[in-house]
């Protein structure tokens, strides 16, 4: 007799349309990702010394920088390296990570004490260290961001996959599968993985800000694109000693970084509260 | 002024669809007044409403609440509130969640105290001498919440009613959930609670039998509308409303198994909350429903039977089940001489970590038997049904299945042999794949359990909704889920099915239904069971033979008849008899003896706390682990009435 009632209805109402801005805001730099070379109003790498530190206004709308470029241009052409970069190295992870954690928490036992312990040995080294380590050894490429920040999630999504998992495992529809010898593969991926669905969508999210974050970050360390390439964290990096004299150098694409990971972020909650509402 | 409560046409709604409707009932000082339905009929709608409590999302849309003449529903929000400190007190089924869990109970209890003008120090003395008259120990008002057992958290919450000294008690559901023994002790202390206060009290409960025991009067509600109310004794006795005969010939009785008298489920469900029919409410699921029941809702019919009112245009004329023995189902299993039983369990002994679950229990079961498994909350039941299915195989002793041993865990046992063991689970809501409709659940147990026909004669044979099976779990009822799960377990040929406390989650006419269908199924496929409840009525209804479990130890196996009628084992009496058991006491520190001798109360000091109590066989097949001579084991009547009231 404790049905919620139609009350419940307008509030699940609002969130979904709060579920629509951040939408709107990862597909808008989607777009732009996409279309960049046929929306910025010059070109990106271009360098007039006559127009250096020209504050925001008509002509160049963002301003420009230290060289005289289009500071709007840079923060558009930006958007692509981070995109490139962030949905793959989050695919790798949450996919790794999903089946690791589904297959430990499953199977339980001595395998699954050895792979959380090495879990736990990856995820006490610092990401950043490694991705530095690695991108020395193997060169600058979207491709080894991807594979690092990619591997770093797998720790962090296998761990809560299981912790899902092994809430699941104990159910009575499992205990059934077991009972009329449904085969391990069966157990996992028709039993359980359909009902740990909710944590494996709001893990993909949050680390899909994470892996934005990442990108930036790297770029910021110098460990992205060839310098001179236009590219949010490294357009913070080289701008920021001109803070003083021309702050919208970097506040243009520190907030293209921020508006990404919070939209990110809020579609992760906006998807956690839809799925718990179910 | 009138004194006590007075309901009059009283209607709530959750948005537009309508919990009660024009509720009208009286409760004088001193009386109390059963309310019974199932779930979903508006029950604790109705009692949060008597406290001028509406929950989220629900309205007030008409009519009256008057207690001692104050108007509740139409005071204003601090006049509710002072109100409330003194004119009514709760207690609910779950007294965990009604305490605070960070404040010690004897704070809690001093808190009311307070409210009423009491002292600091007067408070905490008087806290403590309430625990005393609710029979908790004095030290108890030292404890939190989650230091007490369910039964003592109750009591608690009665010394807080005690505490409050209101005009108007509403109880909810206040024994669902406790064991037999615990809960006759806290309907004992409810009933001394009303002798001492002179308050109205409105007693809440799906459960006719303990209305009927101890309320005056009982008004039987249904889809939100009073269809019967009147004396208690004659309601339960001779029902006017045909909803009120349905439950009662759903409601399985003790001593009257399945071949004496068989339960007569109500067809179909309650309507969904918020649909409107013309007619009578209750005329598409009634067996005497006739063209006028459906264009006009009958009125309260107050002279049809003298001093009850009944909402019916046919009162009186539904048909009831009547006792005899039918003869085809009347023999009971005999196993065959020289044949091995189907499962034997021999010094079983499971555990979690160094806590011992199960101690050395012996248990057979013939081929095609039906063994009910009875015992309190935590005496081992769902431990030993895991561990004969091969779900908890850490642990030593002997399984064997019809002559052969059978592997302690399931990843040794071969598929052949998974498939003649399978089981249904207590909860319906997890007992299916939430993310497969149902026909993929049963074609896929067809498939592994190696099932001949397909998933609509399955269906057909377990009477599904062929509609259910494009449907997931999410969107079928605790009943439609539960039949899912029997038709599952149904889906090879299984030799021996463990149901798990199989409708203890269920409304009484919901679990007619499921009875009927498990003992259908036996009959077609001569199908043992493991039958587990924590009620001996359901457990009586469809066993062959009775096993109690008491604190992992099995007291006592025998056929059904004699183990709940006796002479039996006294703890299976306090069960049956449902008479309060002494205050349960720390367990046996050296661990000899008899684990019941502190609740005992034929107890033989320095023989039952000492020595363990040998298995004697009381008669023929019936065993029974007790010191006491065969003679001397207590016997108890089967009552084969409900609310004390003869059928």
């Amino acid at each position: 007799m404790s049905s919620p009632g139609p009350s419940a209805r307008p509030r699940t109402a609002a969130r979904s349309r709060a579920g629509l801005v951040p939408v709107a805001v990862i597909l808008l730099w989607a777009v732009v990702a996409a279309l960049w070379p046929h929306l910025v109003p010059h070109d990106p790498a271009l360098q007039d010394p006559t127009v250096r530190f020209r504050p925001p206004g008509p002509g160049h709308w963002l301003g420009t920088d230290q060289f005289g470029r289009d500071v709007l241009s840079r923060v558009l052409a930006g958007a692509r390296p981070v995109l490139v970069v962030a949905p793959p190295a989050t695919a790798l992870g949450v996919l790794a990570g999903t089946a690791v954690g589904l297959i430990s928490g499953t199977v339980r036992g001595w395998f699954d004490d050895i792979v959380m312990r090495v879990l736990d040995a990856v995820m006490v080294f610092p990401t950043v260290i490694a991705a530095v380590l690695f991108i020395a050894l193997l060169g600058r490429s979207p491709l080894v961001v991807v594979l690092v920040v990619g591997a770093a999630f797998v720790p962090i999504v296998a761990r809560s996959v299981r912790a899902a998992t092994l809430v699941e495992r104990e159910k009575p529809y499992v205990d059934a599968a077991r009972l009329r010898g449904e085969p391990l593969p069966s157990l996992m991926v028709r039993e359980i993985l359909p009902n740990i669905r909710a944590t494996v969508l709001v893990e993909a999210t949050t680390r899909l800000g994470d892996a934005v974050f990442a990108a930036a970050t790297l770029s910021f360390l110098g460990l992205g694109q060839p310098p001179g390439s236009p590219e949010w964290g490294a357009a913070v990096s080289d701008n920021r000693v001109w803070l003083q004299v021309a702050p919208w150098t970097v506040l243009a694409p520190a907030l293209a970084i921020g508006s990404l990971v919070v939209a990110v972020a809020l579609l992760s909650d906006a998807l956690r509260h839809r799925l718990e509402a179910r | 002024m009138t004194a006590g409560l007075r309901v009059e046409a009283l209607s709530a709604a959750y948005g537009p669809a309508t919990v009660l409707h024009e509720v009208s009932f009286a409760v004088t000082p001193g009386e109390t007044f059963g309310v019974v339905g199932e779930s979903g009929c508006g029950k604790t709608t109705l009692g949060y409403l008597l406290g001028g409590h509406l929950q989220p999302g629900g309205r007030h849309t008409g009519g009256r609440v008057t207690v001692d003449g104050t108007d509740i529903l139409a005071l204003d929000p601090a006049g509710l509130r002072r109100w409330r400190r003194t004119g009514v007190a709760f207690v609910h089924q779950d007294a965990a969640g009604a305490l605070d869990p960070t404040m010690r109970v004897g704070t809690q209890l001093a808190e009311v105290l307070r409210l009423r003008g009491l002292g600091r120090g007067a408070a905490a003395a008087e806290a403590t001498e309430l625990l005393r008259r609710v029979r908790l120990p004095g030290e108890a008002a030292r404890r939190y919440p989650h230091q007490l057992s369910g039964g003592q958290r109750q009591r608690v919450m009665i010394a807080g009613v005690l505490a409050a000294r209101p005009r108007l008690i509403v109880l909810d559901e206040p024994t669902t959930g406790l064991d037999a023994a615990v809960r006759a002790d806290v309907l004992d202390l409810l009933a001394r609670l009303r002798a001492e206060l002179a308050a109205a009290v409105v007693l809440i409960s799906h459960d006719l039998d303990l209305v009927g025991r101890h309320c005056d009067r009982v008004g039987v509600l249904y889809a939100g509308r009073l269809v019967e109310s009147g004396p208690a004794a004659g309601i339960l006795g001779d029902p006017a409303h045909p909803y009120t005969a349905g439950l009662l010939d759903s409601a399985p009785r003790l001593g009257m198994p399945r071949r004496v008298r068989r339960l007569a489920p109500i067809a179909g469900r309650l309507p969904v909350l918020g649909a409107t029919s013309p007619g009578c409410v209750f005329a598409a699921r009634c067996p005497v429903a006739e063209a006028a029941c459906t264009t006009a809702e009958p009125a309260l019919d107050e002279r049809a039977v003298p001093g009850r009112v009944v909402r019916c245009l046919r009162p009186g004329t539904a048909p009831r089940i009547t006792a005899e023995v039918t003869s085809q189902t009347a023999a009971t299993v005999r196993p065959e001489p020289g044949q091995p039983p189907l499962l034997e369990v021999r010094g079983l002994v499971r555990g979690y970590g160094d806590t011992a679950v199960l101690d050395h229990v012996d248990l057979t079961i013939g081929a095609g038997e039906v063994v009910g498994l009875v015992g309190e909350s935590g005496s081992g039941k769902t431990t030993l049904a895991r561990a004969i299915a091969g779900l908890h195989a850490e642990g030593t002793g002997q399984l064997r299945f019809a002559g052969a041993a059978l592997p302690a865990g399931l990843r040794r046992r071969s598929p052949a042999l998974r498939r003649r063991i399978q089981m249904v689970f207590q909860d319906p809501d997890t007992t299916l794949n939430p993310s497969q409709p149902v026909w993929r659940i049963l074609k896929r147990a067809l498939r592994t359990l190696r099932g001949k026909p397909g998933v609509a004669a399955l269906a057909a044979r377990t009477r599904l909704d062929e509609e259910l099976l494009r449907r997931r779990p999410g969107q079928l009822s605790g009943g439609q889920k539960q039949r899912v799960a029997i038709a599952r377990s149904f889906a090879g040929a299984p030799e021996l099915v463990i149901c798990d406390e199989p409708v203890s989650a269920l409304d009484v006419s919901v679990q007619a239904a499921m009875l009927e269908l498990l003992a259908e199924q036996r009959e077609r496929t001569g199908t043992a069971y493991l039958f587990i409840s924590h009620d001996l009525a359901v457990v009586g209804y469809l066993a062959d033979r009775v096993a109690v479990l008491y604190r992992g130890v099995l007291v006592e196996q025998g056929p059904a008849g004699p183990v709940l009628a006796g002479p039996h084992h006294p703890y299976t009496a306090t069960l049956v008899g449902a008479a309060p058991s002494e205050p349960s006491q720390p367990a046996l520190v050296n661990g000899a003896g008899c684990l019941f001798f502190h609740a005992c109360a034929r107890r033989i000091a320095g023989l039952c706390d000492v020595t363990a109590p040998p298995l004697a066989e009381a008669e023929p097949g019936h065993f029974v682990r007790c010191h006491l001579d065969p003679a001397a084991l207590p016997r108890t009547e089967p009552t084969t009435s409900i609310g004390g009231v003869r059928a």
